[in-house]
Protein backbone atom coordinates (compact mmCIF):
# COMPACT_ATOMS: atom_id res chain seq x y z
CA UNK A 1 0.00 0.00 0.00
CA UNK A 2 1.26 3.28 -0.80
CA UNK A 3 1.52 5.66 2.51
CA UNK A 4 -0.31 8.45 3.59
CA UNK A 5 2.49 10.84 2.39
CA UNK A 6 3.42 8.72 -0.70
CA UNK A 7 0.11 9.13 -1.70
CA UNK A 8 0.11 13.38 -0.90
CA UNK A 9 3.23 13.60 -2.48
CA UNK A 10 2.09 12.01 -6.07
CA UNK A 11 -1.06 13.75 -6.22
CA UNK A 12 -0.05 16.97 -5.71
CA UNK A 13 1.74 16.01 -9.23
CA UNK A 14 -1.58 16.44 -10.49
CA UNK A 15 -1.95 19.93 -11.76
CA UNK A 16 0.96 20.15 -13.38
CA UNK A 17 -0.55 17.98 -15.89
CA UNK A 18 -3.94 17.84 -17.78
CA UNK A 19 -3.59 13.80 -17.61
CA UNK A 20 -3.46 11.81 -14.25
CA UNK A 21 -1.15 8.97 -16.28
CA UNK A 22 1.68 11.83 -16.84
CA UNK A 23 2.52 11.64 -12.84
CA UNK A 24 3.72 7.82 -13.53
CA UNK A 25 7.42 9.00 -13.52
CA UNK A 26 6.91 11.41 -10.61
CA UNK A 27 5.05 8.75 -9.08
CA UNK A 28 7.91 6.33 -9.28
CA UNK A 29 10.64 8.71 -7.85
CA UNK A 30 8.52 9.36 -5.16
CA UNK A 31 8.46 5.61 -4.08
CA UNK A 32 11.47 4.76 -4.97
CA UNK A 33 12.66 8.10 -2.75
CA UNK A 34 10.66 6.38 0.61
CA UNK A 35 11.53 2.81 0.00
CA UNK A 36 14.78 2.55 -2.27
CA UNK A 37 13.47 1.20 -4.91
CA UNK A 38 10.06 0.41 -6.54
CA UNK A 39 8.77 -3.25 -5.81
CA UNK A 40 5.71 -4.63 -7.98
CA UNK A 41 3.13 -4.14 -5.72
CA UNK A 42 3.97 -0.31 -5.49
CA UNK A 43 3.79 -0.82 -9.40
CA UNK A 44 0.41 -2.55 -8.67
CA UNK A 45 -0.78 0.30 -6.09
CA UNK A 46 0.55 3.61 -8.24
CA UNK A 47 -1.45 1.94 -11.44
CA UNK A 48 -4.11 1.37 -8.96
CA UNK A 49 -3.92 5.10 -7.83
CA UNK A 50 -4.04 6.51 -11.45
CA UNK A 51 -6.37 4.37 -13.06
CA UNK A 52 -3.65 2.46 -15.29
CA UNK A 53 -3.16 -1.22 -15.50
CA UNK A 54 0.02 -2.73 -13.16
CA UNK A 55 1.93 -3.49 -16.84
CA UNK A 56 1.21 0.45 -18.51
CA UNK A 57 2.87 1.59 -15.07
CA UNK A 58 5.49 -1.21 -15.44
CA UNK A 59 6.30 -0.21 -19.13
CA UNK A 60 7.40 3.24 -17.42
CA UNK A 61 9.42 1.86 -14.69
CA UNK A 62 11.27 -0.32 -16.34
CA UNK A 63 12.41 1.92 -19.04
CA UNK A 64 13.91 4.35 -17.03
CA UNK A 65 17.76 3.81 -16.02
CA UNK A 66 16.85 5.65 -12.64
CA UNK A 67 14.40 3.72 -11.40
CA UNK A 68 15.31 0.49 -9.73
CA UNK A 69 13.11 -2.57 -9.73
CA UNK A 70 15.16 -4.20 -7.81
CA UNK A 71 16.66 -3.66 -4.51
CA UNK A 72 19.66 -1.41 -4.48
CA UNK A 73 22.68 -0.51 -1.68
CA UNK A 74 22.65 2.51 1.08
CA UNK A 75 24.29 4.29 -2.04
CA UNK A 76 24.38 3.86 -5.53
CA UNK A 77 27.13 4.65 -7.27
CA UNK A 78 27.00 5.77 -11.24
CA UNK A 79 29.80 5.07 -12.95
CA UNK A 80 30.68 7.12 -15.76
CA UNK A 81 31.36 4.93 -18.74
CA UNK A 82 31.06 7.30 -22.23
CA UNK A 83 33.63 8.31 -24.55
CA UNK A 84 35.49 11.19 -22.56
CA UNK A 85 35.57 9.35 -19.49
CA UNK A 86 36.74 5.97 -21.69
CA UNK A 87 39.38 8.07 -22.77
CA UNK A 88 40.61 9.44 -19.62
CA UNK A 89 40.60 5.96 -17.65
CA UNK A 90 37.18 4.81 -17.18
CA UNK A 91 38.54 1.25 -17.86
CA UNK A 92 40.96 1.33 -14.62
CA UNK A 93 38.27 2.84 -12.15
CA UNK A 94 36.13 0.22 -13.44
CA UNK A 95 38.59 -2.32 -12.57
CA UNK A 96 39.57 -0.72 -9.19
CA UNK A 97 35.97 -0.46 -8.03
CA UNK A 98 35.57 -4.13 -8.79
CA UNK A 99 38.46 -5.27 -6.71
CA UNK A 100 37.94 -2.94 -4.27
CA UNK A 101 34.00 -3.43 -3.51
CA UNK A 102 34.32 -7.43 -4.82
CA UNK A 103 31.12 -6.42 -7.09
CA UNK A 104 30.71 -6.16 -10.99
CA UNK A 105 28.09 -3.46 -12.65
CA UNK A 106 24.37 -3.88 -11.54
CA UNK A 107 25.63 -5.77 -8.49
CA UNK A 108 25.43 -4.74 -4.92
CA UNK A 109 28.13 -5.64 -2.22
CA UNK A 110 27.52 -8.46 0.49
CA UNK A 111 26.88 -5.98 3.55
CA UNK A 112 24.34 -4.12 1.38
CA UNK A 113 26.35 -0.65 1.55
CA UNK A 114 26.97 0.05 -2.41
CA UNK A 115 25.39 -1.23 -5.46
CA UNK A 116 27.40 -0.20 -8.34
CA UNK A 117 25.95 0.92 -11.97
CA UNK A 118 27.01 2.24 -15.03
CA UNK A 119 25.80 6.11 -16.53
CA UNK A 120 25.79 7.71 -19.33
CA UNK A 121 27.47 10.87 -20.06
CA UNK A 122 26.77 12.58 -17.13
CA UNK A 123 27.54 16.32 -18.94
CA UNK A 124 30.97 16.46 -16.41
CA UNK A 125 33.46 15.56 -19.24
CA UNK A 126 35.96 18.74 -18.48
CA UNK A 127 36.15 16.41 -15.19
CA UNK A 128 36.45 13.63 -16.88
CA UNK A 129 36.88 11.04 -15.42
CA UNK A 130 33.37 11.15 -13.11
CA UNK A 131 30.87 9.34 -11.14
CA UNK A 132 27.85 9.88 -8.73
CA UNK A 133 27.61 8.50 -5.53
CA UNK A 134 23.89 9.12 -4.63
CA UNK A 135 23.48 12.61 -5.66
CA UNK A 136 27.15 13.90 -5.71
CA UNK A 137 29.10 14.31 -8.42
CA UNK A 138 33.01 14.03 -8.40
CA UNK A 139 35.34 14.48 -11.00
CA UNK A 140 39.05 13.97 -11.88
CA UNK A 141 39.07 10.86 -10.16
CA UNK A 142 41.90 8.11 -9.76
CA UNK A 143 41.72 4.84 -7.88
CA UNK A 144 42.93 7.58 -4.13
CA UNK A 145 40.28 9.36 -4.56
CA UNK A 146 37.66 6.95 -5.47
CA UNK A 147 39.20 5.43 -1.94
CA UNK A 148 38.37 8.51 -0.17
CA UNK A 149 35.13 9.13 -1.36
CA UNK A 150 33.74 5.89 -0.85
CA UNK A 151 34.89 6.54 2.80
CA UNK A 152 32.23 9.64 3.46
CA UNK A 153 29.36 6.87 2.85
CA UNK A 154 29.08 4.33 5.36
CA UNK B 1 34.75 38.36 -27.56
CA UNK B 2 32.87 40.29 -25.02
CA UNK B 3 30.59 37.06 -23.46
CA UNK B 4 26.71 37.18 -24.06
CA UNK B 5 25.84 34.15 -23.06
CA UNK B 6 27.65 33.23 -20.33
CA UNK B 7 28.07 37.10 -19.47
CA UNK B 8 26.46 36.07 -16.04
CA UNK B 9 28.51 33.34 -15.31
CA UNK B 10 30.62 33.91 -12.51
CA UNK B 11 34.29 31.50 -12.31
CA UNK B 12 32.37 29.39 -9.78
CA UNK B 13 29.18 29.29 -11.16
CA UNK B 14 27.11 30.63 -8.67
CA UNK B 15 23.87 31.88 -10.09
CA UNK B 16 22.64 35.23 -9.40
CA UNK B 17 19.46 36.04 -7.66
CA UNK B 18 16.60 37.69 -9.15
CA UNK B 19 17.25 41.20 -8.22
CA UNK B 20 21.43 40.32 -9.65
CA UNK B 21 19.86 39.43 -12.70
CA UNK B 22 17.35 42.57 -12.70
CA UNK B 23 20.49 44.68 -12.45
CA UNK B 24 22.29 43.11 -15.56
CA UNK B 25 19.17 43.58 -18.13
CA UNK B 26 17.67 41.29 -16.76
CA UNK B 27 14.03 39.74 -17.96
CA UNK B 28 14.18 42.89 -20.46
CA UNK B 29 14.08 41.18 -23.14
CA UNK B 30 10.93 39.76 -21.89
CA UNK B 31 9.43 42.72 -21.75
CA UNK B 32 10.38 43.82 -25.40
CA UNK B 33 9.00 40.75 -26.51
CA UNK B 34 5.42 41.31 -24.48
CA UNK B 35 5.80 44.67 -26.57
CA UNK B 36 5.65 42.90 -30.10
CA UNK B 37 3.07 40.79 -31.35
CA UNK B 38 4.36 37.10 -31.13
CA UNK B 39 4.27 36.96 -34.69
CA UNK B 40 7.08 39.69 -34.82
CA UNK B 41 8.74 38.03 -31.95
CA UNK B 42 9.28 35.14 -34.58
CA UNK B 43 9.92 36.95 -36.93
CA UNK B 44 12.73 38.90 -35.30
CA UNK B 45 14.38 35.52 -34.47
CA UNK B 46 14.27 34.09 -37.98
CA UNK B 47 16.40 36.99 -39.08
CA UNK B 48 18.58 36.66 -35.95
CA UNK B 49 19.31 33.38 -37.57
CA UNK B 50 19.71 31.84 -34.86
CA UNK B 51 19.95 27.79 -35.46
CA UNK B 52 19.59 25.27 -32.53
CA UNK B 53 22.14 24.45 -30.39
CA UNK B 54 20.86 21.06 -29.56
CA UNK B 55 22.65 18.97 -32.63
CA UNK B 56 20.49 19.39 -35.28
CA UNK B 57 20.93 22.86 -36.21
CA UNK B 58 17.09 23.84 -37.84
CA UNK B 59 16.47 27.19 -37.86
CA UNK B 60 15.01 28.36 -34.59
CA UNK B 61 12.34 30.92 -36.22
CA UNK B 62 11.07 28.22 -38.73
CA UNK B 63 10.90 26.03 -36.40
CA UNK B 64 8.43 28.24 -34.53
CA UNK B 65 6.96 29.14 -37.88
CA UNK B 66 4.74 26.32 -38.80
CA UNK B 67 2.71 26.09 -35.09
CA UNK B 68 -1.04 27.32 -35.87
CA UNK B 69 -1.26 30.33 -34.57
CA UNK B 70 -4.54 32.72 -33.82
CA UNK B 71 -8.01 31.78 -32.26
CA UNK B 72 -8.63 29.01 -34.28
CA UNK B 73 -5.79 27.05 -33.25
CA UNK B 74 -6.17 24.03 -31.15
CA UNK B 75 -4.67 24.71 -27.46
CA UNK B 76 -3.35 24.85 -25.27
CA UNK B 77 0.00 25.08 -26.91
CA UNK B 78 3.06 23.47 -25.11
CA UNK B 79 6.48 24.98 -25.02
CA UNK B 80 9.34 22.20 -23.64
CA UNK B 81 12.78 23.39 -23.00
CA UNK B 82 14.99 20.67 -23.66
CA UNK B 83 17.40 20.27 -20.80
CA UNK B 84 18.16 16.50 -20.82
CA UNK B 85 21.97 17.25 -22.07
CA UNK B 86 22.98 13.44 -22.79
CA UNK B 87 25.34 13.25 -25.51
CA UNK B 88 28.41 11.66 -25.06
CA UNK B 89 30.96 14.62 -24.54
CA UNK B 90 28.85 17.13 -23.88
CA UNK B 91 28.40 19.84 -20.68
CA UNK B 92 27.30 22.80 -22.01
CA UNK B 93 23.72 22.92 -21.20
CA UNK B 94 24.44 22.46 -17.56
CA UNK B 95 27.18 25.65 -17.47
CA UNK B 96 23.66 27.63 -18.42
CA UNK B 97 21.58 25.38 -16.07
CA UNK B 98 24.08 25.91 -13.05
CA UNK B 99 25.37 29.47 -13.70
CA UNK B 100 22.05 31.48 -15.46
CA UNK B 101 19.00 29.70 -14.80
CA UNK B 102 17.31 32.76 -14.90
CA UNK B 103 18.21 33.30 -18.30
CA UNK B 104 16.93 29.87 -19.14
CA UNK B 105 13.50 31.26 -17.29
CA UNK B 106 13.56 34.06 -19.42
CA UNK B 107 14.29 32.25 -22.95
CA UNK B 108 11.44 30.16 -22.46
CA UNK B 109 8.90 32.63 -21.20
CA UNK B 110 9.82 34.23 -24.70
CA UNK B 111 9.70 31.40 -27.06
CA UNK B 112 6.46 30.21 -24.95
CA UNK B 113 5.04 33.82 -26.09
CA UNK B 114 6.17 33.74 -29.75
CA UNK B 115 3.71 30.73 -30.45
CA UNK B 116 1.43 31.18 -27.81
CA UNK B 117 1.53 28.43 -25.50
CA UNK B 118 -0.44 28.68 -22.13
CA UNK B 119 2.41 25.66 -20.47
CA UNK B 120 5.95 25.65 -20.40
CA UNK B 121 8.12 22.47 -19.13
CA UNK B 122 11.67 22.07 -18.59
CA UNK B 123 12.16 18.53 -19.54
CA UNK B 124 15.77 18.18 -17.07
CA UNK B 125 17.37 15.06 -16.53
CA UNK B 126 17.60 14.10 -12.79
CA UNK B 127 21.70 13.84 -12.68
CA UNK B 128 21.50 17.25 -12.66
CA UNK B 129 20.89 18.30 -9.52
CA UNK B 130 22.60 21.52 -8.96
CA UNK B 131 20.18 22.41 -11.97
CA UNK B 132 17.24 21.52 -10.46
CA UNK B 133 17.73 23.29 -7.32
CA UNK B 134 18.46 26.63 -9.11
CA UNK B 135 16.11 26.20 -11.62
CA UNK B 136 13.01 25.68 -8.69
CA UNK B 137 14.84 28.93 -6.82
CA UNK B 138 14.47 30.56 -9.75
CA UNK B 139 11.08 29.65 -11.12
CA UNK B 140 10.04 30.26 -7.40
CA UNK B 141 11.21 33.54 -7.49
CA UNK B 142 9.69 34.86 -11.64
CA UNK B 143 6.57 33.81 -10.26
CA UNK B 144 6.40 36.13 -7.20
CA UNK B 145 7.86 38.70 -9.50
CA UNK B 146 4.98 38.62 -12.04
CA UNK B 147 7.17 37.33 -14.95
CA UNK B 148 5.49 33.85 -15.18
CA UNK B 149 1.21 33.04 -14.03
CA UNK B 150 -1.58 35.23 -14.96
CA UNK B 151 -0.92 38.94 -16.62
CA UNK B 152 2.86 38.53 -17.35
CA UNK B 153 4.58 41.89 -16.55
CA UNK B 154 0.93 43.60 -16.50
CA UNK B 155 -0.12 42.24 -19.94
CA UNK B 156 -2.52 39.82 -20.96
CA UNK B 157 -0.30 37.05 -21.41
CA UNK B 158 -1.02 33.80 -19.39
CA UNK B 159 1.84 31.20 -18.40
CA UNK B 160 2.47 28.39 -16.41
CA UNK B 161 5.94 27.41 -16.08
CA UNK B 162 6.75 23.22 -14.37
CA UNK B 163 10.37 21.24 -13.84
CA UNK B 164 9.84 17.95 -14.82
CA UNK B 165 13.40 15.75 -13.89
CA UNK B 166 13.74 13.03 -15.96
CA UNK B 167 14.54 9.70 -14.73
CA UNK B 168 17.40 9.40 -17.53
CA UNK B 169 17.63 7.53 -21.09
CA UNK B 170 19.01 9.45 -23.41
CA UNK B 171 15.94 9.09 -26.09
CA UNK B 172 14.01 11.18 -24.03
CA UNK B 173 15.99 14.15 -24.95
CA UNK B 174 14.52 13.38 -29.02
CA UNK B 175 11.38 15.15 -28.92
CA UNK B 176 9.18 12.90 -29.50
CA UNK B 177 10.78 10.69 -26.91
CA UNK B 178 10.37 13.45 -24.73
CA UNK B 179 6.87 13.80 -25.23
CA UNK B 180 6.20 10.32 -24.52
CA UNK B 181 8.10 10.71 -21.62
CA UNK B 182 6.15 13.60 -19.98
CA UNK B 183 2.54 12.17 -21.31
CA UNK B 184 3.92 9.32 -18.79
CA UNK B 185 4.36 6.58 -21.74
CA UNK B 186 7.20 4.55 -22.37
CA UNK B 187 8.76 6.81 -24.65
CA UNK B 188 9.85 5.95 -28.40
CA UNK B 189 9.82 8.50 -30.84
CA UNK B 190 6.53 8.91 -33.51
CA UNK B 191 6.28 8.45 -37.21
CA UNK B 192 6.47 12.16 -39.09
CA UNK B 193 4.23 13.42 -40.03
CA UNK B 194 2.72 15.11 -37.90
CA UNK B 195 5.20 17.12 -36.62
CA UNK B 196 5.27 18.69 -33.05
CA UNK B 197 4.31 21.92 -34.19
CA UNK B 198 0.85 20.92 -35.01
CA UNK B 199 0.72 17.49 -33.19
CA UNK B 200 2.89 17.67 -30.03
CA UNK B 201 2.25 17.11 -26.46
CA UNK B 202 -1.15 15.32 -25.91
CA UNK B 203 -1.81 15.77 -29.78
CA UNK B 204 -1.68 19.98 -29.18
CA UNK B 205 1.44 22.22 -30.92
CA UNK B 206 4.07 21.70 -29.15
CA UNK B 207 7.50 23.27 -29.54
CA UNK B 208 10.88 21.65 -28.17
CA UNK B 209 13.91 24.14 -27.68
CA UNK B 210 17.25 22.90 -26.37
CA UNK B 211 18.79 24.95 -23.46
CA UNK B 212 21.14 26.55 -25.21
CA UNK B 213 18.82 28.13 -28.13
CA UNK B 214 16.74 29.21 -25.42
CA UNK B 215 19.29 31.04 -23.67
CA UNK B 216 19.89 32.64 -26.71
CA UNK B 217 16.30 34.61 -26.85
CA UNK B 218 16.37 37.39 -23.76
CA UNK B 219 19.83 38.68 -26.04
CA UNK B 220 18.51 38.57 -29.17
CA UNK B 221 15.37 40.51 -27.70
CA UNK B 222 17.17 43.41 -26.21
CA UNK B 223 19.48 43.74 -28.50
CA UNK B 224 18.35 42.92 -32.27
CA UNK B 225 18.95 40.57 -35.29
CA UNK B 226 21.37 42.58 -36.81
CA UNK B 227 23.90 42.05 -33.10
CA UNK B 228 22.92 38.59 -32.94
CA UNK B 229 24.61 38.34 -36.47
CA UNK B 230 27.31 39.89 -35.54
CA UNK B 231 28.64 38.20 -32.80
CA UNK B 232 29.09 35.32 -35.54
CA UNK B 233 31.99 34.72 -37.97
CA UNK B 234 29.81 32.61 -40.30
CA UNK B 235 26.66 32.80 -42.27
CA UNK B 236 24.26 32.02 -39.04
CA UNK B 237 24.14 33.80 -36.26
CA UNK B 238 25.81 33.99 -32.49
CA UNK B 239 28.06 33.21 -30.28
CA UNK B 240 28.30 29.31 -29.26
CA UNK B 241 29.24 27.61 -26.24
CA UNK B 242 32.46 25.39 -27.34
CA UNK B 243 33.53 22.71 -25.02
CA UNK B 244 36.69 20.20 -24.91
CA UNK B 245 37.58 17.00 -22.80
CA UNK B 246 40.12 14.39 -23.51
CA UNK B 247 43.74 14.36 -22.59
CA UNK B 248 44.10 18.42 -22.96
CA UNK B 249 45.77 20.91 -20.91
CA UNK B 250 42.87 22.78 -19.40
CA UNK B 251 39.60 21.09 -20.57
CA UNK B 252 36.59 23.00 -20.16
CA UNK B 253 33.87 25.34 -22.24
CA UNK B 254 33.90 28.61 -23.30
CA UNK B 255 31.62 31.30 -25.86
CA UNK B 256 33.13 32.25 -28.68
CA UNK B 257 32.08 33.63 -31.93
CA UNK B 258 29.90 30.69 -34.00
CA UNK B 259 32.83 29.59 -37.00
CA UNK B 260 35.85 29.68 -34.75
CA UNK B 261 38.62 27.20 -35.59
CA UNK B 262 38.98 23.54 -33.85
CA UNK B 263 42.36 24.68 -33.81
CA UNK B 264 41.68 27.76 -31.44
CA UNK B 265 39.29 26.18 -29.30
CA UNK B 266 41.09 23.13 -28.89
CA UNK B 267 45.18 24.95 -29.00
CA UNK B 268 44.34 27.78 -27.23
CA UNK B 269 40.90 27.72 -25.00
CA UNK B 270 42.08 24.44 -24.00
CA UNK B 271 45.67 24.74 -23.97
CA UNK B 272 46.61 22.26 -26.35
CA UNK B 273 47.53 18.66 -25.55
CA UNK B 274 49.21 17.26 -22.35
CA UNK B 275 52.62 16.93 -22.60
CA UNK B 276 53.47 13.17 -24.33
CA UNK B 277 50.10 13.16 -25.92
CA UNK B 278 49.50 13.49 -29.82
CA UNK B 279 45.86 14.80 -30.89
CA UNK B 280 44.93 11.84 -33.69
CA UNK B 281 41.28 12.27 -34.42
CA UNK B 282 38.48 14.56 -32.49
CA UNK B 283 35.03 14.06 -32.34
CA UNK B 284 33.60 17.86 -33.01
CA UNK B 285 29.82 18.01 -31.76
CA UNK B 286 29.57 14.86 -29.20
CA UNK B 287 29.49 11.07 -29.67
CA UNK B 288 26.94 11.14 -32.73
CA UNK B 289 29.37 13.24 -34.87
CA UNK B 290 31.79 11.90 -37.66
CA UNK B 291 35.40 11.82 -36.49
CA UNK B 292 37.68 14.76 -38.22
CA UNK B 293 41.22 14.53 -37.60
CA UNK B 294 44.07 16.30 -37.15
CA UNK B 295 43.84 17.90 -41.08
CA UNK B 296 40.55 19.41 -39.90
CA UNK B 297 41.83 21.64 -37.71
CA UNK B 298 41.88 24.70 -39.41
CA UNK B 299 37.74 23.87 -40.06
CA UNK B 300 35.47 26.60 -38.54
CA UNK B 301 33.24 25.16 -36.20
CA UNK B 302 29.84 26.00 -37.74
CA UNK B 303 26.91 24.44 -39.38
CA UNK B 304 28.26 24.99 -43.23
CA UNK B 305 31.87 24.22 -42.22
CA UNK B 306 31.67 21.36 -40.19
CA UNK B 307 29.45 20.01 -42.94
CA UNK B 308 31.27 20.23 -45.36
CA UNK B 309 34.36 18.64 -43.75
CA UNK B 310 32.65 15.36 -43.67
CA UNK B 311 30.92 15.46 -39.77
CA UNK B 312 28.16 17.67 -38.22
CA UNK B 313 28.35 20.65 -35.81
CA UNK B 314 26.23 19.06 -33.16
CA UNK B 315 26.43 20.07 -29.68
CA UNK B 316 30.12 21.69 -30.29
CA UNK B 317 31.56 19.98 -27.70
CA UNK B 318 34.68 18.65 -28.70
CA UNK B 319 35.87 15.22 -27.73
CA UNK B 320 39.78 14.84 -28.40
CA UNK B 321 40.78 11.42 -29.11
CA UNK B 322 44.81 10.36 -28.35
CA UNK B 323 47.51 8.41 -29.47
CA UNK B 324 47.46 6.89 -26.11
CA UNK B 325 43.79 5.07 -26.47
CA UNK B 326 42.75 2.49 -28.63
CA UNK B 327 40.29 3.90 -31.75
CA UNK B 328 38.54 0.46 -31.10
CA UNK B 329 37.92 0.71 -27.77
CA UNK B 330 36.58 4.31 -27.76
CA UNK B 331 34.32 3.05 -30.72
CA UNK B 332 32.91 0.16 -27.88
CA UNK B 333 32.28 2.71 -25.83
CA UNK B 334 30.04 5.15 -27.74
CA UNK B 335 28.64 1.68 -29.50
CA UNK B 336 27.71 0.63 -26.04
CA UNK B 337 25.87 3.77 -25.30
CA UNK B 338 23.52 3.91 -28.16
CA UNK B 339 22.83 0.11 -27.63
CA UNK B 340 22.23 0.22 -24.04
CA UNK B 341 20.09 3.71 -24.78
CA UNK B 342 18.53 2.92 -28.12
CA UNK B 343 14.34 2.08 -27.06
CA UNK B 344 14.04 -1.26 -28.93
CA UNK B 345 11.30 0.17 -30.92
CA UNK B 346 12.81 -0.38 -34.81
CA UNK B 347 14.80 -2.86 -36.36
CA UNK B 348 17.81 -1.43 -37.35
CA UNK B 349 18.50 0.11 -34.08
CA UNK B 350 17.29 -3.00 -31.97
CA UNK B 351 19.23 -5.57 -34.07
CA UNK B 352 22.26 -3.49 -36.19
CA UNK B 353 23.37 -2.06 -32.68
CA UNK B 354 24.01 -5.44 -30.96
CA UNK B 355 25.90 -6.80 -33.95
CA UNK B 356 28.10 -4.00 -33.84
CA UNK B 357 29.04 -4.09 -30.89
CA UNK B 358 29.51 -7.59 -30.84
CA UNK B 359 31.84 -7.34 -33.93
CA UNK B 360 33.85 -4.35 -32.66
CA UNK B 361 34.44 -6.25 -29.01
CA UNK B 362 35.44 -9.39 -31.34
CA UNK B 363 38.17 -6.80 -33.35
CA UNK B 364 39.25 -5.67 -29.73
CA UNK B 365 39.69 -9.12 -28.54
CA UNK B 366 41.84 -9.98 -31.92
CA UNK B 367 39.25 -12.26 -33.07
CA UNK B 368 38.10 -10.24 -35.69
CA UNK B 369 38.81 -10.43 -39.54
CA UNK B 370 38.34 -8.51 -42.65
CA UNK B 371 35.12 -9.69 -42.76
CA UNK B 372 34.46 -7.44 -39.71
CA UNK B 373 35.09 -4.42 -41.47
CA UNK B 374 32.74 -5.03 -44.06
CA UNK B 375 29.95 -6.28 -41.73
CA UNK B 376 30.94 -3.20 -39.77
CA UNK B 377 30.54 -1.75 -43.33
CA UNK B 378 27.53 -3.05 -44.09
CA UNK B 379 25.66 -1.33 -41.46
CA UNK B 380 26.90 1.90 -42.07
CA UNK B 381 25.07 1.63 -45.17
CA UNK B 382 21.99 0.31 -44.03
CA UNK B 383 21.55 1.91 -40.85
CA UNK B 384 20.54 5.65 -42.35
CA UNK B 385 18.09 8.67 -42.16
CA UNK B 386 14.94 7.37 -43.35
CA UNK B 387 15.02 3.69 -42.65
CA UNK B 388 14.58 4.54 -38.60
CA UNK B 389 11.79 6.55 -36.90
CA UNK B 390 14.29 8.34 -34.67
CA UNK B 391 17.92 10.10 -35.74
CA UNK B 392 19.29 7.70 -32.84
CA UNK B 393 20.98 4.69 -34.78
CA UNK B 394 21.94 6.86 -37.89
CA UNK B 395 24.07 9.01 -35.26
CA UNK B 396 25.27 6.20 -33.54
CA UNK B 397 26.69 4.88 -37.59
CA UNK B 398 28.55 8.34 -37.77
CA UNK B 399 31.39 7.57 -35.62
CA UNK B 400 31.58 4.28 -36.96
CA UNK B 401 31.76 5.53 -40.58
CA UNK B 402 34.08 8.07 -40.13
CA UNK B 403 36.61 5.30 -38.05
CA UNK B 404 36.34 2.66 -41.03
CA UNK B 405 37.88 5.77 -42.75
CA UNK B 406 40.61 6.85 -40.56
CA UNK B 407 41.44 4.30 -38.10
CA UNK B 408 40.89 1.07 -40.71
CA UNK B 409 45.03 0.69 -40.82
CA UNK B 410 44.58 0.19 -36.98
CA UNK B 411 41.35 -1.84 -37.23
CA UNK B 412 43.29 -4.48 -39.72
CA UNK B 413 46.35 -4.13 -37.30
CA UNK B 414 43.93 -6.29 -34.82
CA UNK B 415 43.29 -8.32 -37.47
CA UNK B 416 46.44 -8.93 -38.15
CA UNK B 417 48.19 -9.21 -34.49
CA UNK B 418 45.44 -11.23 -33.30
CA UNK B 419 45.29 -8.73 -30.18
CA UNK B 420 44.33 -5.39 -29.24
CA UNK B 421 48.34 -2.91 -29.72
CA UNK B 422 47.45 -0.69 -27.12
CA UNK B 423 47.19 -3.50 -24.11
Amino acid sequence: MLSEDERRQIEAQFNRYPQKRAVVPEALKTVQRSRGWVSDEAVGDIAELLSLTAAEVDAVATFYNLIYRKPVGRHVILLCDSVSCWIMGYENLYEHLRSKLGIGMGETTADNRFTLLPAPCLGACDQAPVMMVDEDLYGRLDAAKIDDILGRYP
Amino acid sequence: MEPHLTRNIRPNREAFSLEAYERGEGYQGLRRALSMSPKEVQELVSQSTLRGRGGAGFPTGQKWSFVPMGGKARGPKYYIVNADEMEPGTMKDRLLLEGDPHQVVEGAIIGAYAIEAEVIYIYLRWAYRLAAVRLETAIAEAYRRGYLGRGVMGSSYNVELYLHESSGRYICGEEDGLMDALEGRRPIPRPKPPFPQTCGLWGNPTVVNNTETVSNLPGILRNGAEWFKGLSLSSDGGSKIYGVSGRVKRPGTWELPLGTTAREVIFEHAGGMVDGAHLRAFLPGGGSTDFLTEDHLEVKLDYESVAAAGSRLGTGTIVVLDDSVCPVGVLISLERFFLRESCGWCTPCREGLPWIVALLEELEQGEGNEESLELLEFHCRTIKPGLTFCPLAPGAMEPLASALKYFRQDMLRHVREKRCPWR
